[in-house]
This record gives structure tokens, C-alpha cells and sequence, in this order.
């Protein structure tokens, strides 16, 4: 771990889904201003952005820890959820166990993990039912 | 194709950033699901919509989209534009339907 590393924490409410992305935009707008370049920027905007909305529609909300050091962006999402049945599933582009309310809003097309892997340089999904589900993220500033 | 430019278009009205208009945007994608935008867009993109909840500002602005259209004379909750000015993303509304609105942009030269 870098001496000059900068850390964030968020925690996310699961009972509103209009605040969901409030603190994606804030990390976005932190990174920004402490110069991280704009491609890296939206690659962790996307990443938290899907998992935030992630926690708020199938978890109750959860955590988002956010380390920024001068090589790489480190995300930590954590939940007490349901947990996810299947890993392997859950990361396939489609499959989705969102309610028809959150597909009406435009989310729940299965597009979540995959959108989150797709973005980042490295991503450990760890889960057990019934206990909740982390999620890991790098993305690489050099 | 400037933001004016496509008011005329699709004659559409400006809800929030009247001082954007002469922002460029090289493409446009229509569509109403969220988690495609945020797989597939590129950069200086325009968003093209019928939703209009919250979420859809949040996913332009962590795109970096510039602007966002919402069709078929739908107009979102003034929270809604709030969050748009605040992120620096013109919306502009049209009474067209989703399919005339891409298909006018796109015979006018806005191609993806």
C-alpha cells in the first residue's frame, strides 16, 4: 500500500433508488479533481455505478470503500444481501433476477457483473447466501 | 452536429443548459435501458430516451454524455433537471416519438 494513497467511504441507502449514483458521482467528481485521467475516470464511474446499483436493487444497500493511489484505483463494494446462487450465472451478459419495478427504470438487463468485469483491470466476486457479497475492483492508472 | 443544430432537427425545446447548445456531439444512441448505455457508448455521445427517472441523468453523467433528449413530449420532475445542471448535461425534450427522432438525426448526418 502507498504512503500517499487517498481513501474514500460511502454508504449506500437501499431504500431509495432515485439516490442510487450519488456516490459513483462523487467518487467520478473526487478522481477528476485529483487529476486521474478521464478514461480511468469513467472506467470506475461505470464500475461503482453498476454496483452501487447493484446493492440498491437486489441487497438493501451496502458499502463502497474507494483506495486511489498513484498506481491504481482499488473499489470495495460490500453488502449484507442475499448473496448471489450463482457466480458463473450472474456474470453471464443477460441473466438477471431483478424485478420487472427495476427493469421499468431501465436496469436489470443482466448487464451489471459483466459491465463491472468488462471495466476493470482485475474483479474478485466473493459471496455467500444468505451473508451478503464483495465485490473486489482494480483499475489500472498505469 | 452542434446541440442547436438538433433542436432544429428534431424540433425539440431546451429544458437546462441553454448556454451548452453550441456543444459538438458525434453520435447518438436511443435507448431506454440503462445497462446498455453504460456497456456500449463511446465519447461525445448524446442520449436519446423515453425514460425519465433520475437514473438516467446518472448514467449520461458517468458516461460523459453531454446531452440527453427525452421523447415523445416527456418531461422529467424539476429534481430530474436539477441533477442534469448540476452535472453539466443539456436536456432538451421533443414531442417526436423515439424511432422519427433517430431517424431525423440520422438522415441529418448525425451517424453513429
Amino acid at each position: 500500500m502507498s504512503d500517499n494513497s487517498y481513501k474514500l467511504h460511502f454508504d449506500i441507502d437501499g431504500e431509495d433508488f432515485s439516490v442510487a449514483g450519488e456516490a459513483s458521482s462523487n467518487i467520478k467528481k473526487v478522481l477528476g479533481k485529483l487529476g486521474v485521467p478521464p478514461a480511468v475516470v469513467r472506467k470506475v464511474a461505470v464500475a461503482t455505478y453498476e454496483g452501487e446499483i447493484n446493492m440498491v436493487i437486489h441487497a438493501d444497500g451496502g458499502t463502497i470503500d474507494v483506495e486511489i493511489t498513484p498506481e491504481c484505483v482499488k473499489i470495495l463494494l460490500k453488502d449484507k444481501g442475499p448473496g448471489i446462487a450463482s457466480i458463473e450465472q450472474a456474470m453471464q451478459e443477460g441473466y438477471s433476477t431483478a424485478t420487472e419495478e427495476v427493469r421499468n427504470l431501465g436496469f436489470g438487463a443482466g448487464m451489471g457483473l459483466p459491465n463491472m468485469q468488462k471495466y476493470t483491470d482485475y474483479m474478485n466476486v466473493d459471496s455467500v447466501l444468505g451473508v451478503g457479497t464483495t465485490i473486489e475492483m482494480h483499475v489500472n492508472i498505469k | 452536429m452542434k446541440l442547436r443544430e438538433i433542436m432544429d432537427v428534431i424540433d425539440a425545446k431546451v429544458l437546462c443548459g441553454e448556454d451548452l447548445l453550441d456543444t459538438e456531439v458525434l453520435s447518438a444512441y436511443g435507448c431506454d435501458l440503462m445497462s446498455d448505455v453504460l456497456a456500449f457508448v463511446e465519447h461525445q455521445c448524446m442520449l436519446i430516451t423515453g425514460l425519465i427517472n433520475p437514473q438516467v441523468v446518472r448514467t449520461a453523467e458517468m458516461m460523459d454524455m453531454k446531452a440527453i433528449v427525452f421523447v415523445r413530449g416527456k418531461e422529467p420532475e424539476a429534481e430530474v433537471i436539477e441533477l442534469a445542471k448540476e452535472s453539466g448535461i443539456a436536456v432538451l425534450s421533443t414531442q417526436l416519438p423515439m424511432y422519427i427522432s433517430c431517424g431525423k438525426l440520422y438522415e441529418a448526418g448525425l451517424k453513429w
